[in-house]
Protein backbone atom coordinates (compact mmCIF):
# COMPACT_ATOMS: atom_id res chain seq x y z
CA UNK A 1 0.00 0.00 0.00
CA UNK A 2 0.73 3.76 -0.50
CA UNK A 3 3.61 2.75 -2.89
CA UNK A 4 4.70 5.95 -5.22
CA UNK A 5 6.87 4.17 -7.50
CA UNK A 6 7.28 5.89 -11.11
CA UNK A 7 5.53 9.39 -9.84
CA UNK A 8 7.43 12.31 -9.39
CA UNK A 9 6.90 14.76 -6.60
CA UNK A 10 7.74 18.99 -6.10
CA UNK A 11 7.79 19.38 -2.79
CA UNK A 12 8.85 23.19 -1.72
CA UNK A 13 10.15 24.18 1.56
CA UNK A 14 12.25 21.38 1.15
CA UNK A 15 15.34 23.00 3.26
CA UNK A 16 13.00 22.92 6.19
CA UNK A 17 12.29 20.86 9.27
CA UNK A 18 9.16 19.56 7.85
CA UNK A 19 9.54 19.60 4.36
CA UNK A 20 12.94 17.83 4.41
CA UNK A 21 11.07 14.68 6.19
CA UNK A 22 8.56 15.20 3.53
CA UNK A 23 10.78 13.92 0.73
CA UNK A 24 12.00 11.06 2.57
CA UNK A 25 9.14 9.76 2.98
CA UNK A 26 8.00 10.31 -0.39
CA UNK A 27 11.24 9.22 -1.40
CA UNK A 28 11.47 5.98 0.30
CA UNK A 29 7.74 4.76 -1.09
CA UNK A 30 9.45 4.98 -4.75
CA UNK A 31 8.76 8.44 -5.90
CA UNK A 32 10.95 10.78 -7.23
CA UNK A 33 11.42 13.57 -5.91
CA UNK A 34 12.17 17.80 -6.67
CA UNK A 35 13.55 19.70 -3.83
CA UNK A 36 12.90 23.50 -3.94
CA UNK A 37 13.57 26.25 -1.55
CA UNK A 38 16.04 28.82 -1.50
CA UNK A 39 18.96 27.69 -0.15
CA UNK A 40 20.73 25.83 -2.95
CA UNK A 41 23.43 24.60 -0.49
CA UNK A 42 20.58 23.09 1.91
CA UNK A 43 19.01 21.41 -0.51
CA UNK A 44 22.23 19.66 -1.91
CA UNK A 45 22.80 18.68 1.76
CA UNK A 46 19.44 17.53 1.91
CA UNK A 47 19.30 15.96 -1.32
CA UNK A 48 22.81 14.29 -0.62
CA UNK A 49 21.95 12.72 3.32
CA UNK A 50 18.64 10.88 2.06
CA UNK A 51 20.56 9.88 -1.33
CA UNK A 52 22.95 8.26 0.54
CA UNK A 53 20.56 5.33 1.92
CA UNK A 54 20.11 4.63 -2.29
CA UNK A 55 17.89 5.75 -5.05
CA UNK A 56 19.92 9.18 -5.02
CA UNK A 57 19.05 9.27 -8.77
CA UNK A 58 15.11 9.85 -8.07
CA UNK A 59 16.23 13.33 -6.03
CA UNK A 60 16.60 16.41 -7.97
CA UNK A 61 17.00 20.44 -6.22
CA UNK A 62 15.23 23.02 -8.03
CA UNK A 63 15.74 26.51 -6.15
CA UNK A 64 12.84 28.97 -6.68
CA UNK A 65 12.36 32.39 -4.53
CA UNK A 66 8.66 31.60 -3.98
CA UNK A 67 8.06 35.58 -2.89
CA UNK A 68 8.88 36.32 -6.86
CA UNK A 69 5.93 35.34 -8.62
CA UNK A 70 8.00 34.86 -12.06
CA UNK A 71 10.04 32.37 -10.21
CA UNK A 72 6.90 30.68 -8.58
CA UNK A 73 4.83 30.57 -11.94
CA UNK A 74 8.31 29.29 -13.59
CA UNK A 75 8.78 26.21 -11.34
CA UNK A 76 6.46 23.53 -12.21
CA UNK A 77 8.18 23.40 -15.95
CA UNK A 78 11.45 23.82 -14.10
CA UNK A 79 10.97 20.31 -12.05
CA UNK A 80 9.52 18.70 -14.76
CA UNK A 81 12.26 19.47 -17.13
CA UNK A 82 14.57 18.83 -14.07
CA UNK A 83 13.05 14.99 -13.39
CA UNK A 84 12.26 14.51 -17.14
CA UNK A 85 9.13 13.38 -16.63
CA UNK A 86 5.36 15.27 -15.71
CA UNK A 87 4.31 15.95 -12.47
CA UNK A 88 2.11 13.70 -10.26
CA UNK A 89 2.44 14.98 -6.69
CA UNK A 90 2.27 19.07 -5.57
CA UNK A 91 3.44 19.43 -2.16
CA UNK A 92 2.90 23.04 -1.17
CA UNK A 93 4.67 23.45 2.03
CA UNK A 94 7.40 26.76 1.89
CA UNK A 95 6.06 28.65 4.21
CA UNK A 96 7.09 31.78 6.49
CA UNK A 97 5.50 33.58 9.44
CA UNK A 98 6.15 37.45 10.40
CA UNK A 99 4.35 37.24 13.60
CA UNK A 100 2.99 40.37 15.68
CA UNK A 101 0.41 42.05 17.08
CA UNK A 102 -1.90 43.64 14.22
CA UNK A 103 -1.54 47.08 16.08
CA UNK A 104 1.84 46.81 15.13
CA UNK A 105 1.61 44.48 11.63
CA UNK A 106 3.48 46.63 8.83
CA UNK A 107 1.97 46.27 5.47
CA UNK A 108 5.10 44.36 4.59
CA UNK A 109 4.29 41.76 7.26
CA UNK A 110 0.89 41.12 5.83
CA UNK A 111 2.18 40.94 1.81
CA UNK A 112 5.03 38.99 2.17
CA UNK A 113 3.29 36.60 4.59
CA UNK A 114 0.38 36.38 2.01
CA UNK A 115 2.99 36.18 -1.02
CA UNK A 116 4.93 33.58 -0.03
CA UNK A 117 2.26 31.19 2.01
CA UNK A 118 -0.42 32.01 -0.46
CA UNK A 119 -0.04 33.57 -3.96
CA UNK A 120 2.76 31.37 -4.44
CA UNK A 121 0.85 27.71 -3.86
CA UNK A 122 -1.85 29.23 -5.85
CA UNK A 123 0.41 29.97 -8.54
CA UNK A 124 2.32 25.96 -8.37
CA UNK A 125 -1.41 24.88 -8.37
CA UNK A 126 -2.23 26.69 -11.26
CA UNK A 127 0.76 25.59 -13.06
CA UNK A 128 0.46 21.72 -12.11
CA UNK A 129 -3.18 21.36 -12.10
CA UNK A 130 -2.96 22.77 -16.45
CA UNK A 131 -0.75 19.30 -16.86
CA UNK A 132 -2.85 17.08 -14.61
CA UNK A 133 -5.71 18.16 -15.74
CA UNK A 134 -4.87 16.79 -18.93
CA UNK A 135 -3.36 13.60 -17.82
CA UNK A 136 -6.45 12.92 -15.78
CA UNK A 137 -4.45 11.89 -12.49
CA UNK A 138 -2.63 14.11 -10.25
CA UNK A 139 -1.98 14.68 -6.15
CA UNK A 140 -1.92 18.14 -4.82
CA UNK A 141 -1.22 18.58 -0.99
CA UNK A 142 -1.62 21.76 0.39
CA UNK A 143 0.63 22.24 4.07
CA UNK A 144 -1.67 24.57 5.71
CA UNK A 145 -1.97 25.14 9.51
CA UNK A 146 -4.25 24.42 12.72
CA UNK A 147 -4.37 28.45 13.39
CA UNK A 148 -5.30 28.60 9.94
CA UNK A 149 -8.49 27.31 11.55
CA UNK A 150 -8.57 28.36 14.82
CA UNK A 151 -6.80 31.47 14.80
CA UNK A 152 -4.22 32.63 17.03
CA UNK A 153 -3.13 36.14 17.87
CA UNK A 154 0.42 37.56 16.98
CA UNK A 155 -0.67 35.52 13.29
CA UNK A 156 -3.31 37.97 11.76
CA UNK A 157 -1.23 37.60 8.57
CA UNK A 158 -0.48 33.65 8.90
CA UNK A 159 -3.70 32.50 9.72
CA UNK A 160 -5.20 34.52 6.55
CA UNK A 161 -2.73 32.77 4.28
CA UNK A 162 -3.62 28.98 6.08
CA UNK A 163 -7.13 29.82 6.15
CA UNK A 164 -7.31 31.35 2.38
CA UNK A 165 -5.24 28.21 1.48
CA UNK A 166 -8.02 26.00 2.99
CA UNK A 167 -10.60 27.66 1.16
CA UNK A 168 -8.37 27.70 -1.88
CA UNK A 169 -7.73 23.92 -2.10
CA UNK A 170 -11.60 22.85 -1.48
CA UNK A 171 -12.75 25.14 -4.63
CA UNK A 172 -9.67 23.68 -6.77
CA UNK A 173 -11.36 20.17 -5.63
CA UNK A 174 -14.25 20.79 -7.00
CA UNK A 175 -12.89 21.89 -10.37
CA UNK A 176 -10.51 19.55 -10.68
CA UNK A 177 -12.79 16.39 -9.27
CA UNK A 178 -13.91 15.39 -12.64
CA UNK A 179 -10.08 14.46 -13.90
CA UNK A 180 -9.35 12.38 -10.82
CA UNK A 181 -7.59 15.35 -9.54
CA UNK A 182 -7.13 15.06 -6.10
CA UNK A 183 -6.63 18.43 -3.61
CA UNK A 184 -6.26 18.11 -0.02
CA UNK A 185 -4.94 20.07 2.72
CA UNK A 186 -2.70 18.62 5.51
CA UNK A 187 -2.94 21.17 8.79
CA UNK A 188 -0.30 20.72 11.28
CA UNK A 189 -0.18 21.45 15.02
CA UNK A 190 3.02 22.69 16.32
CA UNK A 191 5.97 20.61 15.08
CA UNK A 192 9.30 21.23 16.28
CA UNK A 193 11.10 22.73 13.48
CA UNK A 194 13.41 26.57 12.86
CA UNK A 195 9.61 28.11 13.14
CA UNK A 196 8.71 26.92 16.21
CA UNK A 197 12.51 27.35 17.68
CA UNK A 198 12.28 30.95 18.14
CA UNK A 199 8.83 30.84 20.44
CA UNK A 200 9.95 31.40 23.86
CA UNK A 201 10.32 28.03 26.32
CA UNK A 202 7.45 29.23 28.29
CA UNK A 203 5.02 29.98 25.27
CA UNK A 204 6.19 26.02 24.26
CA UNK A 205 5.42 25.02 27.97
CA UNK A 206 2.07 26.42 27.80
CA UNK A 207 1.28 25.15 24.39
CA UNK A 208 2.21 21.23 25.37
CA UNK A 209 0.13 21.68 27.81
CA UNK A 210 -3.14 22.44 25.55
CA UNK A 211 -1.93 18.97 23.24
CA UNK A 212 -4.11 15.90 24.88
CA UNK A 213 -1.00 13.75 23.55
CA UNK A 214 1.47 15.79 25.82
CA UNK A 215 4.02 16.43 23.29
CA UNK A 216 4.56 18.89 20.22
CA UNK A 217 4.83 17.11 16.93
CA UNK A 218 7.61 16.24 15.05
CA UNK A 219 8.28 16.39 11.05
CA UNK A 220 8.24 12.76 11.34
CA UNK A 221 4.80 13.02 12.44
CA UNK A 222 3.33 14.69 9.07
CA UNK A 223 5.12 12.76 6.29
CA UNK A 224 3.44 10.04 6.64
CA UNK A 225 -0.26 12.08 6.29
CA UNK A 226 1.42 13.38 3.18
CA UNK A 227 2.35 9.70 1.97
CA UNK A 228 -1.21 8.96 2.81
CA UNK A 229 -2.42 12.01 0.67
CA UNK A 230 -0.58 11.38 -2.36
CA UNK A 231 -1.18 7.54 -2.90
CA UNK A 232 -3.64 6.07 -5.37
CA UNK A 233 -5.18 4.61 -2.21
CA UNK A 234 -6.40 7.98 -0.99
CA UNK A 235 -8.20 8.33 -4.66
CA UNK A 236 -11.75 9.24 -2.86
CA UNK A 237 -10.37 12.21 -0.75
CA UNK A 238 -10.64 15.43 -2.06
CA UNK A 239 -11.16 18.65 -0.65
CA UNK A 240 -10.41 17.57 2.77
CA UNK A 241 -8.33 18.34 5.22
CA UNK A 242 -6.40 16.53 7.73
CA UNK A 243 -5.91 17.89 10.80
CA UNK A 244 -2.34 16.16 12.78
CA UNK A 245 -2.20 17.74 15.75
CA UNK A 246 -1.95 15.62 18.68
CA UNK A 247 -5.74 16.15 19.60
CA UNK A 248 -4.53 20.50 19.92
CA UNK A 249 -8.15 21.19 18.13
CA UNK A 250 -10.46 18.89 17.48
CA UNK A 251 -12.25 20.30 14.46
CA UNK B 1 -11.63 26.03 -45.85
CA UNK B 2 -9.55 28.16 -44.22
CA UNK B 3 -5.83 27.39 -42.08
CA UNK B 4 -7.37 28.76 -39.15
CA UNK B 5 -10.41 26.45 -39.17
CA UNK B 6 -8.76 23.95 -40.23
CA UNK B 7 -5.94 24.46 -37.11
CA UNK B 8 -9.16 24.86 -34.71
CA UNK B 9 -10.91 21.79 -35.81
CA UNK B 10 -7.71 20.00 -35.16
CA UNK B 11 -7.23 21.49 -31.75
CA UNK B 12 -10.98 20.26 -30.98
CA UNK B 13 -10.22 16.63 -32.44
CA UNK B 14 -7.44 16.22 -30.77
CA UNK B 15 -8.82 17.58 -27.22
CA UNK B 16 -11.97 15.93 -26.95
CA UNK B 17 -10.84 12.56 -28.42
CA UNK B 18 -14.30 13.31 -31.00
CA UNK B 19 -14.13 12.08 -34.70
CA UNK B 20 -13.25 14.79 -36.90
CA UNK B 21 -16.14 13.70 -39.30
CA UNK B 22 -18.28 15.30 -36.08
CA UNK B 23 -16.79 18.43 -35.56
CA UNK B 24 -19.07 20.20 -38.09
CA UNK B 25 -19.36 24.00 -38.00
CA UNK B 26 -22.76 23.99 -35.77
CA UNK B 27 -21.15 21.33 -33.92
CA UNK B 28 -21.61 22.64 -30.11
CA UNK B 29 -18.85 21.68 -27.91
CA UNK B 30 -20.90 20.92 -25.02
CA UNK B 31 -24.14 19.27 -26.71
CA UNK B 32 -22.55 17.32 -30.01
CA UNK B 33 -19.23 16.46 -28.56
CA UNK B 34 -19.32 15.18 -25.12
CA UNK B 35 -17.74 18.38 -23.83
CA UNK B 36 -18.16 19.53 -20.07
CA UNK B 37 -17.20 23.19 -18.74
CA UNK B 38 -13.35 22.09 -17.53
CA UNK B 39 -13.07 21.17 -21.46
CA UNK B 40 -14.47 23.78 -22.93
CA UNK B 41 -11.75 26.77 -20.74
CA UNK B 42 -9.11 23.94 -21.79
CA UNK B 43 -10.19 24.63 -25.23
CA UNK B 44 -10.23 28.04 -24.99
CA UNK B 45 -6.63 28.17 -23.60
CA UNK B 46 -5.60 25.85 -26.39
CA UNK B 47 -6.95 28.44 -29.03
CA UNK B 48 -5.26 31.26 -27.10
CA UNK B 49 -2.10 29.44 -27.20
CA UNK B 50 -2.40 28.18 -30.82
CA UNK B 51 -3.22 31.35 -32.36
CA UNK B 52 -1.30 33.32 -29.68
CA UNK B 53 -4.92 35.78 -29.36
CA UNK B 54 -6.22 36.78 -26.05
CA UNK B 55 -9.58 35.71 -25.61
CA UNK B 56 -11.35 37.46 -22.62
CA UNK B 57 -13.94 35.62 -20.55
CA UNK B 58 -17.41 37.08 -21.61
CA UNK B 59 -16.14 36.48 -25.35
CA UNK B 60 -15.17 33.08 -24.16
CA UNK B 61 -18.68 32.41 -22.98
CA UNK B 62 -20.04 33.06 -26.30
CA UNK B 63 -17.68 30.21 -28.01
CA UNK B 64 -20.07 27.23 -27.74
CA UNK B 65 -19.75 25.57 -31.83
CA UNK B 66 -16.46 25.26 -33.73
CA UNK B 67 -18.33 27.99 -35.85
CA UNK B 68 -18.01 30.50 -33.15
CA UNK B 69 -14.65 29.95 -32.44
CA UNK B 70 -13.30 29.82 -36.35
CA UNK B 71 -15.10 33.29 -36.29
CA UNK B 72 -13.97 34.79 -33.09
CA UNK B 73 -10.40 33.81 -34.38
CA UNK B 74 -10.68 34.92 -37.76
CA UNK B 75 -11.78 38.72 -36.43
CA UNK B 76 -8.76 38.96 -34.21
CA UNK B 77 -6.40 38.01 -37.04
CA UNK B 78 -8.22 40.08 -39.20
CA UNK B 79 -8.15 43.31 -36.92
N1 LIG C 1 6.46 24.12 12.54
C1 LIG C 1 5.19 24.20 12.85
O1 LIG C 1 4.81 24.19 14.01
C2 LIG C 1 4.15 24.30 11.78
C3 LIG C 1 2.82 24.22 12.16
C4 LIG C 1 1.83 24.29 11.20
C5 LIG C 1 2.17 24.46 9.88
N2 LIG C 1 3.48 24.56 9.51
C6 LIG C 1 3.77 24.76 8.10
O2 LIG C 1 4.62 23.76 7.62
C7 LIG C 1 5.41 24.24 6.55
C8 LIG C 1 6.89 23.92 6.80
O3 LIG C 1 7.29 24.59 7.97
P1 LIG C 1 8.57 24.18 8.84
O4 LIG C 1 8.10 24.10 10.23
O5 LIG C 1 9.26 23.04 8.25
O6 LIG C 1 9.41 25.54 8.74
P2 LIG C 1 10.94 25.81 8.36
O7 LIG C 1 11.80 24.75 8.92
O8 LIG C 1 11.15 27.21 8.74
O9 LIG C 1 10.94 25.67 6.77
C9 LIG C 1 10.32 26.61 5.94
C10 LIG C 1 10.60 26.26 4.51
O10 LIG C 1 9.95 27.22 3.66
C11 LIG C 1 10.88 27.68 2.72
N3 LIG C 1 10.66 29.09 2.35
C12 LIG C 1 10.49 30.14 3.17
N4 LIG C 1 10.41 31.27 2.46
C13 LIG C 1 10.55 30.93 1.16
C14 LIG C 1 10.58 31.65 -0.06
N5 LIG C 1 10.45 32.99 -0.11
N6 LIG C 1 10.75 30.96 -1.22
C15 LIG C 1 10.88 29.62 -1.20
N7 LIG C 1 10.85 28.88 -0.08
C16 LIG C 1 10.71 29.53 1.09
C17 LIG C 1 12.22 27.56 3.39
O11 LIG C 1 13.21 27.47 2.38
P3 LIG C 1 14.67 28.20 2.55
O12 LIG C 1 15.01 28.07 3.97
O13 LIG C 1 15.53 27.43 1.61
O14 LIG C 1 14.42 29.60 2.11
C18 LIG C 1 12.08 26.29 4.19
O15 LIG C 1 12.42 25.18 3.41
C19 LIG C 1 5.13 25.72 6.45
O16 LIG C 1 4.17 25.97 5.43
C20 LIG C 1 4.51 26.04 7.80
O17 LIG C 1 3.64 27.15 7.74
C21 LIG C 1 4.48 24.49 10.44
Amino acid sequence: MFRLDGKVALVTGASGGIGREIVRALHAQGATVVLSGTRQAVLEEVAASIGAEGGADRLHVCPADLSDATAADALVAAAEETAGAPLAILVNNAGLTRDTLAIRMKDEDWSRVLDVDLAAPFRLCRAALKGMLRRRAGRIINIASVVGVTGNAGQANYAAAKAGMIGMGKSLAQEAGSRGVTVNTLAPGFIQTAMTDVLPEAQKEKLVGSIPLGRMGQPGDIAPAVVYLASDEAGWVTGATLHVNGGMAMV
Amino acid sequence: MSEIADKVKKIVVEHLGVDESKVTPDASFIDDLGADSLDTVELVMAFEEAFSVEIPEDAAEKITTVKDAIDYIEKQKAA
